[in-house]
């Protein structure tokens, strides 16, 4: 097993860290032994040619795989700054996702209003307070750059806005609720590239105020928007750095190859 | 040129090939039509007999009128009203049971040889005789519980009768709900109740709401199972008022009232010799139907209205 040719970078201050973690489906393991940092209000993409585990990868940080039987996490997250690690069993998943939420690969709003979808997350706690949701809604809708486009038509259901803007309302449900770290499970790859490119100016923009992780399965788009980027490969981490210098001068051959597009 | 020659060689048996298999096309097409005419025809030959024997019978009194032993007298009254009260606690013991049935299999029940056999059971529950469900019912409701010969005993039995219907129906209905959808509410800290509740459920309401109607049009016309606990068939009152003048306001002795439903009425009259009591008959045979096909039609509005909103 390759040991993951771990660029030095900038001690900014860890959001995460994911130490030794490994990943079974059942029999079947999908993750091997990876280990990074997760820096805080920075953009860390995954990139990696289709089955390398970027996505099961994501996917620990927010427990889903809780909700499929014969799963099994090893190893750990750690989340900063209380220092747990959120695939231990007896940290409840609930609590994970209530502070690291994400956005999905294909745009899935409710079959409700846009305000009850942005809503949701915070309803879910509980919140009932009339004014209380409303500007919380109208905030999360700011920062995913709709609600100048959605504000008069705040009832209406969240189907009859466009591909793009169902994919920013998405990105508006997941900030709502407050979280520590948004995770992206390849966000464009269902839009074309004008909605891409908003969703990734979206993306930018968003990092001042939260840590990001993104599954892309776009170099280029890796290269725009993330700070670090980890290769994936077979379930091993191959290499993670500083996206500028990963891009322009690969440590190790596969990564090379992948990048320059001589397989994946 | 003997390329070219027998490209087009290759053509024409190519077309020949093809007008071939499309004639077996046509022979099946006219075969389906034949085969669906049949079963169609059948069935609206049958409602337009029943119709024009019973339309003399279809009036204002005759829904407002008891039994009599004068035929042209006799009404449906105290069946129609029995009907609908049997239906009712029909609804309301069905719905909530078969639904948590569903909702449990579907999204709670681990999957392991337990449920696999309960699985195996409620499915084939749909296919016992509903005369068994009658005996069951005249053993347990009647004689064990003391429930009687009452609307409340026909409205369990049917209920439990239509159960599988609507468990099965549920169950269809809630595994429509994309993966997607249940993973955006949990990816929120919904928990699994909040997800079933907010989403799940209501998504899925149209495809349970044509389970219950469709269940409830079978039972509608149930005969055996009522016959089986007991109904009266000469029924001239009805049962006491739900909301009465005096605090509570309120009365459940409707429950324990003896009954009569429109298939048995219509089956007294067939099996009495007089031949006016036959048009009674088939105005009560009509005013079945209809009942069935309005629950339908009600059945498929519904789901289109709810389905409207709804697309993935």
């Amino acid at each position: 097993m390759p040991t993951p040719n771990t660029q030095e970078h900038t001690a900014a201050p860890l959001k995460a860290e994911v130490k030794n973690l490994s990943f079974y489906y059942g029999k079947v393991q999908a993750l091997k032994d990876v280990s990074m940092p997760i820096t805080e209000k920075q953009v860390t993409a995954l990139i990696g040619p289709s089955g390398c585990g970027k996505s099961t990868f994501l996917r620990c940080f927010n427990r889903m795989h809780d909700l499929y039987p014969g799963n099994r996490y090893e190893g750990e997250i750690v989340l900063h700054p209380d220092n747990i690690n959120i695939i231990a069993r007896q940290v409840d998943p609930m609590e994970v996702r209530m502070r690291i939420s994400m956005v999905f690969q294909k745009p899935n709003p409710f079959p409700k209003s846009i305000y009850e979808n942005v809503a949701y997350g915070l309803r879910v706690r509980g919140m009932r307070n009339k004014h209380e949701l409303d500007e919380k809604v109208e905030e999360a809708l700011r920062g995913a750059a709709l609600w100048s486009e959605v504000k008069d038509r705040l009832k209406h259901l969240a189907f009859n806005l466009s591909g793009g803007q169902q994919q920013r309302l998405c990105i508006a449900r997941a900030l709502a609720i407050d979280p520590e770290i948004v995770l992206f499970d390849e966000p464009t790859s269902a839009l074309d590239p004008i909605a891409t490119g908003s969703i990734e100016a979206l993306i930018t923009e968003l990092k001042e105020k939260v840590t990001i992780l993104i599954v892309t399965h776009n170099m280029q788009q890796a290269a725009r928007v993330s700070d670090y980027t980890a290769f994936m490969y077979l379930g091993d981490l191959i290499e993670f750095g500083d996206t500028d210098k990963m891009f322009i001068n690969p440590k190790r051959k596969e990564t090379e190859d992948y990048i320059t597009g001589r397989f994946g | 040129m003997p390329d070219n020659l027998s490209a087009s060689h290759k053509a024409a048996s190519i077309r020949s090939r093809i007008r071939r298999l499309k004639f077996n096309d046509y022979v099946f097409s006219l075969v389906g039509l034949v085969c669906m005419m049949l079963g169609v025809v059948t069935l609206l030959a049958l409602f337009t007999d029943l119709l024009l024997d019973g339309m003399e019978r279809l009036n204002y009194e005759f829904f407002t009128s008891f039994p009599s032993r004068r035929a042209e007298h006799a009404g449906i009254l105290s069946a129609w009203v029995g009907t609908m009260l049997v239906m009712l606690v029909t609804a309301l013991v069905a719905v909530p049971m078969g639904v948590a049935a569903a909702i449990y299999l579907e999204e709670y029940a681990p999957s392991n040889l337990l449920t696999a056999i309960i699985e195996i059971n409620v499915s084939n529950l749909a296919g016992v005789p509903s005369i068994i469900y009658g005996l069951l019912a005249l053993g347990l409701f009647v004689y064990q519980l003391g429930l009687g010969q009452s609307i409340l005993t026909a409205g369990l039995t049917l209920g439990l009768l239509i159960l599988p219907i609507v468990i099965v129906a549920t169950r269809e209905s809630l595994r429509t709900i994309p993966r997607e959808i249940r993973e955006a509410a949990y990816a929120l800290g919904a928990t699994r109740w909040q997800m079933i509740y907010d989403h799940v459920l209501p998504y899925s309401r149209g495809g349970i709401l044509t389970g219950v109607i469709i269940g409830m049009s079978r039972a509608i016309g149930e005969t055996a199972p009522i016959i089986t606990i007991g109904a009266l068939t000469f029924i001239a009152f009805l049962p006491p008022p739900p909301f009465t003048p005096e605090a509570p306001y309120v009365s459940f002795e409707w429950l324990f009232a003896p009954f009569t439903v429109l298939p048995i009425q219509m089956f007294n009259w067939v099996s009495r010799p007089e031949e006016a009591f036959l048009i009674n008959a088939a105005a009560t045979g009509v005013v079945i139907i209809v009942m069935t096909l309005a629950m339908n039609a009600l059945a498929i509005f519904l789901r289109y209205r709810i389905r409207k909103n709804i697309k993935w």
